[in-house]
């Protein structure tokens, strides 16, 4: 078990540093020459003399060669320093740390209602006696997952807040005004929450364990939500770094349209300011982000399941790969 | 599922010439058979309805002129925010500009820069996924450790530092979305190579001794073709999304150039007092969307059933 442990934070770890060495060539490598989009973005535009030029570029580093300039940037960034936002001078640690809680708040609102909406979706599709109302139920999901999430949320504000007046439009970040965007938020994970857990749903009801729960008189109830519906979650655990990133970037879409701060509108705002120090800085948290749900869910899922537990044990050599060095010898 | 997969690929890749010359017999079964198909297809209506709509929405791209008359850039500064009816079905914006002839002329670049985008993702994955399950070893462990990093990325951060670097437009939200998608189809690519690989007929071709790039181009890539197509239909939904929420973000097509992402964002200053704005332009986009993910769906269905 210490091994799997190990192995599973040596991934979640290398994954974040290839993260960073991902960024570092795009941003860095990828533009030419970045002082130039720097200074372009910023505001300045051709107005920066060429010592302003020099300067900026010793500042931060490029007149350096590029092995060099990366392994100061991978070694500040071992130390928290992901540089300084040409925008706000502010350093780039600061600012996510400032504005994250913000869209945990939100994503942790949207991840509630996406679950209550997508489940229930999902279980009263599959428990309902009414074939149209079921059908209609399995393809809604399908629709949710081709909505623009910005429209939806504008079209919201548009009837709720303008038209009805029912709901708050700005402002109020915390109480009334968390619903539109939330509900925004939540759209598409729901649907991909729903279209899985009704599919595994399915999978579950055709186990034997259900014929025998049946056999043994359980109602029709009892057998969804006691016997199905238990075993028919623990593939959606697996969705947890899919889901967290699928509301991280959403919040770059729903943070504008609801001019919330945060994560996303500020990722937003630094991609439209060419401000690529706290462009790189998103890109890592949305790795950090990833990789860590991925190991709280590599962890929890022995605990839940005891056969993963014993598959973690061993370490089989994947099975396509056996098979096909056999059939070349 | 698995399965009816590999019923797709066992089956004879070139009919003999012979067998090619169409008997009166066997054109009458080819009718009969697409008779038959166009009548569980209209019994569709969703699907129908998808159709009608991405042809319209295609004709649009190729002959705006034809469809919308009026000047997508032309203000008229008497008939601004005037609402839908019949000078102006969509209405008009604080310009006066006619918004049906906006969106009607914005579907070319906004239906270009997904197709574009998932031409280049399905290019560039499939080449990875061919060479990492053809080639494995280390070059397999290397590349398919980049695509895992790049699917620990969100799609749209990929996106969005990928126009950080190249610069705002819509080749560069193509670029950008087309390599967030690579991944999905370097997996999929790698995984029926290696699928396709154990087949007999790849074994016959190498032992009667048929060059290892001969072998991958011809006999492993045409029988990868069913699942990697699939998925690129699916991925153009997507497609079409991301090009919009980076056009409204403002990263893409920038203004005044109609863009259906960029014409809703345009409209969220002017929420409140006139809803046709953002509202039209915005389900047009959903509409357009919706029946692209609904004709993948049943192309996949196809496919898999």
């Amino acid at each position: 078990m210490a091994r799997y442990l190990a192995v599973r934070l040596l991934h979640a770890v290398v994954t974040v540093w290839a993260a960073f060495t991902l960024s570092f060539l795009m941003l860095y490598l990828l533009p030419g020459d970045p002082v130039t989009i720097m200074l372009g973005g910023a505001g300045g535009s051709g107005d920066a003399s060429p010592a302003q030029v020099a300067a900026l570029r010793s500042a931060y580093g490029f007149d350096k060669p590029v092995p060099t300039q990366y392994a100061d940037r991978l070694w500040a960034a071992l130390h928290g320093d992901f540089g300084t936002s040409l925008q706000t001078g502010d350093t780039v640690a600061h600012t996510f740390a400032t504005a994250v809680p913000q869209t945990l708040a939100l994503a942790g609102a949207a991840l509630l209602l996406a679950a209550v909406l997508g489940l229930g979706t999902a279980l009263v599709a599959t428990a309902t006696h009414s074939a149209r109302l079921s059908r209609l139920l399995l393809t809604a999901p399908s629709v949710g997952v081709s909505l623009p999430q910005f429209a939806v949320g504008l079209v919201l504000l548009q009837l709720l807040s303008f038209h009805w007046r029912l709901l708050p439009a700005f402002g109020d970040p915390t109480g009334l005004g968390l619903i539109l965007p939330a509900v925004t938020l939540a759209l598409p994970t729901a649907s991909v929450l729903a279209q899985v857990f009704a599919q595994s749903l399915a999978d579950a009801l055709d186990e034997p364990y259900v014929t025998t729960a049946r056999a043994k008189g359980a109602g029709r109830a009892r057998v969804q939500l006691r016997h199905a519906a238990c075993n028919a979650a623990l593939p959606l655990l697996s969705l947890g770094g899919l889901v967290a990133g699928n509301l991280l970037a959403g919040s770059v879409v729903v943070e504008t349209v609801f001019s919330r701060d945060g994560f996303g509108r500020i990722t937003a705002a630094a991609v439209a300011a060419k401000d690529i120090p706290v462009v790189q800085g998103a890109v890592v948290v949305g790795a950090v982000v990833f990789a860590a749900v991925n190991l709280a869910v590599d962890l929890v899922n022995p605990l839940l399941d005891p056969r993963l537990a014993q598959r973690a044990r061993r370490t089989p050599e994947r099975s396509s790969r056996r098979w096909l060095r056999a059939r070349s010898t | 599922m698995a399965e009816s997969t590999i019923d797709l690929s066992v089956r004879t890749p070139e009919p003999a010439p012979a067998e090619q010359e169409q008997s009166p017999d066997r054109a009458a079964r080819l009718r009969a058979g697409a008779r038959r198909r166009l009548r569980s297809w209209l019994r569709q209506p969703g699907l129908v309805l998808a159709v009608l709509v991405l042809l319209t929405v295609l004709a649009w791209a190729l002959a705006p002129g034809l469809f919308a008359p009026r000047d997508p850039l032309r203000a008229d500064p008497a008939h601004i925010f005037e609402p839908p009816g019949p000078g102006a079905w969509f209405g008009t914006d604080y310009l006066g500009r006619d918004l049906y002839s906006r969106v009607v002329h914005g579907a070319s670049l906004s239906l270009r820069a997904p197709v574009v985008a998932v031409a280049l993702g399905l290019v560039s994955g499939t080449t990875v996924g061919l060479l990492a399950g053809a080639l494995g070893g280390w070059v397999d462990a290397l590349l398919m450790r980049a695509v895992d990093v790049l699917l620990a990325i969100p799609g749209i951060l990929v996106s969005l530092a990928v126009v950080t670097a190249l610069g705002f437009g819509t080749v560069h939200v193509a670029v950008a979305v087309g390599l967030a998608s690579l991944p999905g189809f370097a997996r999929i690519t790698r995984a029926q190579v290696l699928r396709v690989l154990g087949e007999p007929y790849v074994e016959a071709a190498t032992a009667s001794g048929v060059r290892r790039p001969v072998v991958l181009l011809t006999h492993v890539l045409p029988n990868v073709r069913g699942p990697v197509l699939s998925l690129a239909a699916l991925e153009l939904g997507t497609a079409v999304l991301a090009v919009a929420a980076l056009g409204f973000l403002g990263f893409g097509a920038q203004p005044p150039t109609p863009e259906w992402g960029s014409m809703v964002s345009e409209g969220r200053d002017y929420l409140g007092d006139y809803w046709w704005f953002t509202t039209l332009p915005g389900l047009t986009l959903a509409l357009v969307t919706l029946s692209v993910n609904r004709i993948a769906r049943s192309v996949t269905h196809r496919r898999t059933h």
